[in-house]
């Protein structure tokens, strides 16, 4: 019992989250452990990028208790964002640099990075050839996989991806679905927003209704 | 904590470098608030008069009203960009004291925003028949008085970053903050015909100075905070 405490890395109890005098969430609870992967369901308002943003801390409209470690977030907030690779609606990608300069200086913010590694992630992610064109000329796609391009970089322990596979073709979102089997096998976590069947070993589900 | 997690210098850095090489590729950018100086600064004489005598008395204002319009107009491209393409999570969400990253940012801004301004303003002085013993303070109070301009533009830029529409509001909050800056630094020039002591003048731009780079950046990041909610 005590074990499978010590595992749950993430908790969330008594969230309570209101929008213009509406009830988004009430009393939603949840936890991930190591290695786990939550997918969040939803229909549409139904609050799924907000429950993402709250748990980011971009978002402080919400009462309830998100733990991380076994602290509150509140007080662990440099560990926690250290250990945070978030992808948002916004995916993050400044659209007049390039791949290399965006991820350079994307990732730069959390861990140093050489070239060469930017480089081969970009490669994986199907980029080669687009390292030094300016994004605003490659498609929404391509841009999605610029962003998820720092995936492969990332040391960190949790992701947090809001509706990552929308912009992908077929062969994308067999790549993020493969990235994700790789962070979950070395016990990361991840939180994905997404209406697509993922094909992913030991899949848990959130229903937001 | 890591051996290969980044300082907060390199994240330091490397924000300035990123907002160095997008004002570069965005040309029009640097060049707006630039060309807008030379305008208004030029239009002065055109609507006023064109009398030396007269021009030199209303020169230092006529330059730094200039200089704090044009900053006014450079600083709406501070955030919004990086609040519509999501980089601004990205900033909010790294394990760095935000105080150093805007800091960077607001560094980086006035390096082409400001900076130009300051480095073409004895040529418009020249034009403005301003007078010649006054070029060394005109020069020192503009270099210390944009700074100034720009770090406090910058609070007002992160509070409506998510508003639209918003070059009035913008105005309305950052104005009455920048007006001491302009009072001290047209005193300064115009005392300095009166050869008058300035050591005064420019230890207050100063305090300011000191005052904005070590408060504002802290404002700037709550207003940011705020503004992503």
């Amino acid at each position: 019992m005590e074990e499978s405490r010590d595992l749950e890395i993430l908790k969330v109890s008594q969230l309570f989250c209101e929008r213009d005098e509406r009830i988004l969430f009430k009393g939603l609870a949840f936890s991930v452990r190591e290695g786990q992967i939550l997918q969040i369901k939803g229909s549409n308002g139904s609050g799924k990028t907000t429950l993402l943003r709250i748990l980011c801390g971009l978002n402080s409209g919400y009462q309830g208790l998100i733990s991380w470690r076994g602290k509150p977030i509140g007080e662990c907030l440099d560990e926690f964002y250290s250990s945070l690779t978030y992808i948002g609606h916004r995916v993050g990608v400044s659209k007049v640099l390039t791949p290399i300069e965006n991820l350079r200086w994307v990732s730069g913010l959390h861990h140093q990075v050489t070239d060469q590694a930017i480089y081969s992630s970009l490669q994986k992610m199907g980029l080669k050839g687009f390292e030094e064109s300016q994004c605003f000329s490659l498609s929404a796609g391509q841009q999605q996989r610029v962003s998820l391009s720092k995936l492969p970089l990332s040391r960190s322990k949790l992701w947090i991806l809001d509706e990552p596979f929308t912009t992908l073709d077929a062969d994308g979102i067999e790549l993020l679905e493969i990235l994700l089997c790789e962070h979950v096998g070395r016990g990361g976590l991840a939180l994905v927003t997404t209406h697509h069947q993922l094909a992913i070993p030991g899949l848990t589900i959130l229903d937001l209704g | 904590m890591k051996a290969d997690e980044s300082s907060t210098y390199q994240a330091f850095v490397g924000t300035l470098k990123r907002d160095l090489l997008i004002a570069f590729k965005r040309k029009n950018e640097i060049a707006n608030p630039f060309i807008f100086f030379l305008i208004v600064a030029a239009l002065f004489p055109i609507g006023i008069t064109p009398d030396p005598v007269r021009l030199a008395e209303i020169a230092a204002g006529v330059l730094w009203i200039s200089a704090l319009l044009a900053s006014l107009l450079a600083m709406d491209n501070l955030y919004s960009a990086d609040f519509e393409d999501g980089s601004l999570e990205q900033l909010l969400l790294s394990h760095h004291p935000l105080y150093f990253l805007v800091l960077a940012k607001n560094i980086g801004h006035w390096l082409v925003s400001g900076l130009p301004v300051v480095l073409i303003s004895p040529l418009i002085a020249y034009m403005l028949n301003f007078p010649r013993e006054s070029y060394m303070v005109l020069f020192i109070t503009l270099l210390m008085g944009t700074p100034i301009l720009s770090l406090l533009g910058s609070i007002g830029v992160a509070l409506t970053v998510g508003l639209g529409g918003r070059g009035l509001v913008l105005a309305v909050i950052t104005l009455p903050m920048s007006v001491p800056v302009l009072i001290t630094g047209t005193l300064a020039i115009q005392e300095t015909g009166n050869s008058a002591p300035l050591v005064g003048y420019l230890a207050i731009l100063g305090a300011m100075l000191v005052g904005s780079l070590s408060l504002a950046p802290l404002a700037s990041a709550v207003a940011l905070r705020i503004s992503v909610n």
